[in-house]
């Protein structure tokens, strides 16, 4: 079998001693730097892209793929911990998982990150090895109008997210989709909603949204009342998973990898749906829907193994295709580049060891991450116990280096603490900040698809009811949301009725 | 008396020895492009030859937005002591003052040219079934109100936005264009057979083509690319007036230390007679300026001339 003799190929390159130490660091330092609140692995990327120049492509990918998936698990946990997502992903994992923090079950709920992960990563590894050239083809089905159907979709989960009045959702979706329009206009280059500040040209930066209203807006609510939090956290709990747990686990678990790894590899970083859109589906499967946003550990499990797998899976399109789906990736391309070696379609033929090394380090890898974190999940659940006061001034000092690495820009600093102040009012007016941060990572790329099916249909709405696969999400987008509406309807008028 | 001449001459000598020395700290270079970009590669097998050279780290630091303004208006901004240069490129010193309005910069007047560094082609290509076998079939389409061709570019501002404004202004042309973020994005509709053509930097399309998911009709320079040997240059292929490279250069704020720009300048000539640097420049597909193009006042030309070039184009293409 021609799969297994890719594996065997791979395994050989990535257990390589040299390649294995590469993989352990990369993933060590990626956790660190993530678990760093505001730091991201893109900075990081950037920053150690020169150091490997010193070793073969091979490695240095291996490394910085380590960077990637340490961090975007790191990130996890900082949102377990302090509600303070640093990566797109991670915010649904706030939701339930700060909650669960809250009730002294940090540990369970990091537990559960890592093991959702690591079996997410296993079967992501596999698909890729297995059907990842084949499935490069779905992501070429994606023109702008069935990318459009997506997002609509995609806005159709904001409602399910919902803890409370459907009402304020949509307000929070309306306000991240407006958000999303600063910025410069992508066809005329004129500025929109700049108020005349240069530095919106480029719109709000999602670190700095989402750093402001969950992360600053936390520490101040928490400054608040200092003694109630204290108390809040001072039980740790177990710290792994209990046999309950994991058997609540496992369903989610399989639905996330499988959601995860199929938005993954769309282009476009359709991985971002992938743990909102397991969070609805978890949601609406359970039987008691009203634990959610309260601590479930479902909606921890699943977010995060459709994260993990589609962080893995958002390398197909990069090496098949040679495109980036995200930033991240954008980077990766840089550092092949910058070692002579340009992806594209032929790198599977042409560097076999490379590719094939490369996969199979990213199981390694996601080994090593549940190596490493299971015993630091102790560390960083006592890391809580450190007094208010001197934590909250030290995640201040990290988000605000953190936020200012992304683009070496001072005005991010006063924009997430701009972010943080109406975090805080969002809070005290009981607006939820997620539905708003989905509104606004889909805005943007709802808008650009939008235009450029319309541009290229020269102007007819017909090409999202021609194209069947447009057509298609644009219908279940509907069902979702008339599902998602219907209870609450339902509800209102059962109210309507008892008068 | 002794003393006092060696007092004058080791003042003389620390004179000089102040721009021997220089630099003694770690120097900027600003890349107003997000890390992984091709201005930034460029940027960093350069910046390494000169740390490698000068015993001081160059720093990269990426300063991206607004199509390379931002980062470069810093940099124009920065104190003229030699320790902030930053990498131009064809965008920020040639299409930005047609593009925005507010720019606080002036390409020619603000800046201490140290040189340039290397081109990098431009490429005509599109997706891989488009009913054209060559550039000459391929200009008849564009021309052919009917055949409705489909552009793809990178966003305004962006080298594939303004090279192929450049194509479609030379040849009187309008078709439907659509606008994506990035070059990745559009290279992706195009490989999909979304849109039907685009412009970019060879680097970013030279993996895809040999690979046989997009097809390239011309590259844009005088001489065949040794990355691409079969693809013939637009002069063979019959559109000569369309040449166009993505340039990048080296430019310090105005007013920097003569003797400090000369060293910049002098090390820049020697880099690109490395062996390691230019054989990975080269893998880029960049094309690296012969000994002449390479000075200050050759970079001083260039700039003049491409504000000249795309201010009246670009402002058209927006009316």
């Amino acid at each position: 079998m021609e799969f297994l003799g890719h594996l065997a190929l791979g395994f050989a390159t990535a257990l390589s001693p040299m390649n294995l130490l590469l993989a352990f660091i990369g993933c060590l330092v990626g956790t660190l730097i993530g678990v760093l609140p505001g730091v991201g692995p893109i900075a990081t990327i950037a920053m150690l892209m020169p150091l490997t120049l010193k070793v073969d492509p091979t490695g240095a990918l291996i490394m910085l793929a380590g960077i990637y998936y340490g961090a975007q698990y790191g990130g996890s946990t900082t949102a377990i911990l302090l509600n303070i997502p640093g990566e797109v992903t991670a915010v649904v994992t706030a939701i339930d998982g700060h909650e669960m923090a809250k009730k002294g079950q940090a540990g369970t709920a990091l537990g559960i990150a890592a093991l959702g992960s690591f079996v997410a990563g296993t079967v992501a590894t596999l698909v890729i090895a297995a059907i990842g050239a084949p499935l490069t083809k779905l992501a070429l089905l994606f023109g702008p109008a069935e990318y459009f159907g997506l997002m609509v979709f995609g806005l159709g989960l904001a409602i399910v997210l919902a803890r409370g009045s459907v009402l304020k959702a949509v307000i929070m979706v309306v306000l991240g989709l407006l958000l999303a329009t600063v910025g410069t206009d992508l066809e005329t280059g004129q500025d929109r909603l700049t108020l005349g500040i240069a530095e919106l040209s480029d719109g709000v930066d999602f670190a700095v949204l989402a750093m402001g209203v969950f992360g600053i807006a936390e520490i101040l609510r928490n400054l608040e009342h200092p003694e109630s939090r204290d108390v809040a956290v001072s039980k740790i709990g177990r710290l792994l998973p209990s046999l309950g747990d994991l058997r609540r686990s496992l369903g989610p678990i399989v639905r996330g990898t499988g959601i995860g790894s199929v938005l993954g590899i769309l282009p476009g970083n359709g991985a971002v749906l992938g743990p909102f859109a397991s969070y609805a589906l978890e949601k609406k499967l359970a039987k008691d829907p009203s634990r959610f946003g309260k601590g479930a550990i479902e909606g921890v499990a699943g977010p995060e193994s459709a994260n993990n797998a589609g962080a893995q899976t958002s390398f197909i399109p990069l090496l098949t295709l040679g495109i980036p789906p995200n930033a991240v990736m954008a980077l990766m391309v840089g550092a092949m580049t910058i070692h002579g070696l340009i992806p594209g379609p032929q790198v599977m033929l042409k560097h076999p060891t490379l590719f094939w090394g490369m996969i199979a380090s990213m199981w390694i890898g996601n080994l090593f991450l549940l190596i490493i974190n299971l015993p630091l999940i102790g560390l960083w659940v006592r890391l809580l116990k450190v007094p208010y006061r001197l934590m909250f001034t030290t995640i201040l000092l990290f988000c605000a280096i953190g936020i200012y690495s992304i683009n070496n820009n001072p005005y991010d600093v006063y924009f997430t603490a701009f972010f943080g102040l109406a975090g805080y009012v969002f809070i005290k007016l009981g607006l939820e900040p997620a539905p708003m941060l989905l509104g606004f990572v889909l805005g943007r790329l709802m808008e650009e698809k939008l235009r450029q099916a319309l541009a290229l249909s020269e102007g007819s709405f017909m090409t999202f009811v021609e194209r069947p696969v447009a057509a298609g999400l644009l219908v279940l987008a509907a069902a979702v949301m008339v599902i998602a509406l219907l209870p609450a309807v339902s509800r209102s008028r059962a109210k309507a009725f008892q008068e | 008396m002794k003393h006092i001449l060696a007092s004058l001459g080791l003042s003389l000598f620390s004179g000089i020895a102040a721009a021997q020395a220089y630099p003694t700290r770690p120097v900027t270079l600003i890349v107003p492009f997000a890390a992984g970009g091709p201005t930034d590669i460029i940027a960093r097998i350069t910046g390494e030859y000169y740390s490698k050279t000068l015993g001081q780290q160059f720093v990269v630091e990426n300063v991206a937005g607004a199509g390379g303004t931002t980062g470069i208006t810093r940099g124009a901004q920065a104190k003229p002591d030699g320790y902030t240069i930053m990498m131009g490129h064809m965008g920020t010193h040639g299409a930005a003052p047609a593009l925005y309005a507010n720019l606080k910069y002036d390409p020619i007047k603000d800046f201490q040219p140290i040189g340039l560094v290397a081109g990098t082609p431009i490429l005509i290509v599109a997706r891989k079934d488009f009913p054209a076998a060559n550039l000459k079939e391929f200009v008849a389409k564009l021309k052919d109100p009917a055949a409705k061709v489909k552009q793809a570019h990178a966003g305004v501002g962006s080298v594939s936005f303004t090279t192929c404004t450049l194509l479609t202004s030379q040849l009187g042309v309008k078709n439907i264009v659509a606008a994506y973020r990035g070059t990745g994005p559009a290279l992706n509709d195009l490989i999909g057979g979304q849109v039907d053509y685009m412009c970019d930097q060879i680097v970013n399309l030279v993996e895809q083509v040999k690979g046989g998911s997009i097809k390239a009709y011309a590259i844009a320079i005088p001489e065949r690319s040794p990355a691409l040997p079969d693809v013939p240059t637009t002069k063979e292929a019959g559109l000569p007036e369309y040449q166009v490279s993505a340039w990048n250069a080296l430019f310090a704020p105005k007013g920097v230390p003569k003797d400090v720009a000369a060293k910049l300048s002098d090390t820049l000539v020697k880099a690109l007679d490395d062996e390691a640097t230019r054989k990975r420049l080269l893998e880029l597909g960049s094309v690296i300026p012969g000994k002449a193009g390479r000075s200050p006042q050759a970079l001083q030309k260039l700039v003049e001339s491409e504000v000249a070039r795309w201010t009246p184009i670009l402002k058209a293409a927006q009316q």
